[in-house]
């Protein structure tokens, strides 16, 4: 029991920063229909600036009150992330928008590639390692077993992700639902031309989507960095395949869906990997999307389109 | 055609398309047409299909860019003959001075159209975002104005005053044309549940949220039973009467166009045949031409008409 509740909250864990992931690649689809596989890349680039602002923080200005330091990397790094998210978007796929369907898929290609090749040429290819910042936690079970006694506990780190995921999820879900803004995704979502001859600025509304994405993507960055405490060029990968199945899984386009398919996702990597082999956790998550899909095309929350004539 | 001076769209005219043309690579769409739309008028636009009356529309709204041509919006009275002589000459995409604004479209992307110019437009099919409510659509067509005051969504999510006095704003403006057009116990529902006609309306109304000085309707009355359709043009003429907006519209129904107009302008193959008040076009030999087709022995006077007759005639003879 005790190690059944340790890998609940490990796999919450792990579905929290998917599911921040996976929002990106979600509002993006939602809003222009193409699949932003340079999101992944974003993540990293987060994961990057956070490194190298908690590194300028502690080490260089010597600050060491820790909450306070978080504060501002996970500001700075939104905000620088935010401004990658925003030139990509701006420089590879906005002159592409009028294209045929597969331009936008190939430079986010493109992009992604070049993401990863920057940070590794300009960062260099080794990883970075980043001592573990917050440590202890609470113990929420105690047992025993042939082995010695079992904790289930909850770590600190674990509580503020989780926690943070929660009050980004209300709050992005209040932006969507009650904001102009919101309103205006929502609207381009549907039927970009009409948007824009009622007065939205539609470029300015994709560019949001894109920056909202990619501030998410950071603090996804964030704590990845301080869960795991290495980083390296290619972590963008791997977490953005998986980010971009749990939105598969939850139904692309739909918010909650993306959430949804990221704890999922997370829950079932852990689990497998407790009950029966790490090796194949990836299979096992691919699998179960491979299985919804066929019995749910369009994802566990997504609506079926519908093509009126 | 006499000039007579009580002709707004000669002395006041809001909206004037000078010498446009489109082309679509080979196919010229429009072909160096000119008209001008009256200060507060309901202004037909007609002729059979494909005569281009749609892609006018397009280039007006932004949609297309005119392969040339001047498209000039104002605002303010009279014709402005100076402000648009500036804006054209200074390369600016518009002109704003104490007596008014000129805006010159051809230059602008739609959403400035839409938000600065002031025009605003329906389809020939129903454009609704079906799956928003009602009151929803109509408040994204005051998408700008709730964007500036809640600082950007900012202030949305926190609710802070200033945005809650706006959005306050522009519900009671969504209400008040929800009420108009007799759509306000369907506000929270589904745009995409209501009946064709009321999605015609709820259309027009969420044009109207634009706050527009220039609305373009793009075949209204399509599909609309008789009572429906008077229903529409009643609608029509409180904008006109009430709301200070000057309407564009292109039908089919030649019934409500004679009806509702004060200004028709008659198209075919791209170029404009005729323009005059209802009374003036429905008299004019050369739209009963391009309507009914020319019969042989008809009286019909028009000179390029009864040549080309005449010499088809002796071709077939020889």
């Amino acid at each position: 029991m005790e190690y059944f509740v340790q890998q609940l909250v490990n796999g919450l864990t792990l579905g929290s920063i998917y599911g921040l992931i996976a929002i990106g690649y979600t509002m993006v689809y939602g809003i222009i229909g193409m699949i932003n596989f340079a999101h992944g890349d974003i993540f990293m680039i987060g994961a990057f600036i956070a490194l190298s602002t908690f590194l300028l923080l502690t080490t260089i200005l010597g600050i060491s009150f820790l909450p306070l330091v978080l504060l501002v990397v996970l500001v700075v790094s939104m905000a620088f992330t935010s401004a990658w998210g925003w030139t990509v978007e701006r420089l590879a796929y906005r002159p592409l928008r009028g294209s045929f369907r597969l331009a936008p898929l190939i430079t986010a290609i493109g992009m992604s590639i070049v993401l990863q090749n920057f940070v590794q040429v300009s960062q260099g290819a080794r990883v970075k390692p980043l001592p573990p910042q917050i440590t202890g936690g609470i113990t929420l079970m105690e047992g025993s077993s042939a082995n010695g006694t079992i904790q289930a506990q909850l770590s600190y780190m674990q509580i503020i992700i989780i926690a943070t995921t929660l009050v980004l999820m209300v709050g992005f879900s209040l932006l969507i639902s009650r904001t102009p803004l919101g309103r205006a995704q929502r609207a381009c979502e549907q039927d970009r031309k009409m948007a824009a001859l009622l007065g939205v600025n539609v470029d300015r509304t994709i560019s949001l989507t894109f920056i909202m994405g990619a501030a998410l993507a950071s603090v996804a960055g964030l704590m990845f960095m301080l869960l795991y405490g290495v980083i390296d060029f290619y972590i963008g990968f791997l977490a953005g395949v998986k980010a971009f199945t749990a939105a598969v899984l939850g139904g692309i386009g739909s918010l909650p869906g993306a959430m949804l398919g990221g704890l999922l996702i997370g829950l079932i990597e852990v689990f497998w990997s407790a009950y029966f082999t790490v090796e194949y956790k990836d299979v096992a998550a691919f699998s179960i999307l491979a299985i919804v899909l066929i019995f749910m095309p369009s994802g566990l929350l997504g609506k079926p389109e519908i093509e009126k004539v | 055609m006499t000039d007579t001076p009580n002709h707004r769209w000669l002395d006041d005219p809001i909206l004037t398309v000078e010498h446009l043309t489109m082309r679509f690579g080979g196919l010229i769409a429009i072909n160096d047409l000119s008209f001008s739309i009256g200060r507060g008028d309901i202004t037909a636009l007609i002729g059979p299909n494909g005569a281009g009356k749609t892609t006018v529309f397009n280039c007006v709204t932004g949609f297309y860019k005119p392969t040339e041509g001047r498209i000039v919006m104002r605002h303010g009275k009279g014709a402005q003959e100076a402000a648009v002589a500036q804006a054209t000459e200074s390369g600016e995409k518009w002109h704003r001075d104490a007596g008014g604004a000129v805006f010159l479209l051809e230059r602008m992307p739609d959403h400035e159209i839409a938000q600065r110019a002031k025009v605003a437009r329906t389809f020939q099919n129903i454009r609704l975002f079906g799956g928003m409510t009602a009151l929803e659509n109509l408040l994204v067509a005051q998408h700008d104005r709730l964007m500036v005051a809640s600082g950007y969504s900012i202030g949305g999510i926190f609710g802070l005053p200033g945005y809650r006095r706006a959005e306050k704003e522009a519900t009671e403006k969504a209400v008040y044309w929800l009420d108009k057009v007799g759509l306000l116990d369907r506000a929270d529902g589904p745009a995409g549940d209501l009946p064709y006609g009321a999605q015609r309306r709820l259309e027009i109304a969420r044009s109207m949220c634009t706050d527009p000085r220039i609305l373009c309707l793009d075949e209204p009355a399509a599909g609309l039973n008789p009572r429906e359709s008077a229903e529409l043009n009643e609608l029509l003429r409180y904008i006109r009467d009430e709301h200070d907006t000057s309407i564009l519209l292109i039908e089919h129904d030649m019934g409500v166009v004679m009806e509702i107009s004060d200004h028709v302008i008659v198209l075919d193959y791209g170029e404009k045949i005729s323009d005059g008040d209802p009374a003036q076009v429905k008299a004019d030999p050369k739209v009963i031409a391009a309507y009914l087709g020319v019969d042989d022995e008809a009286e019909i006077d028009v000179p390029e008409v009864r040549a080309d007759l005449s010499s088809a005639r002796k071709e077939g003879e020889a």
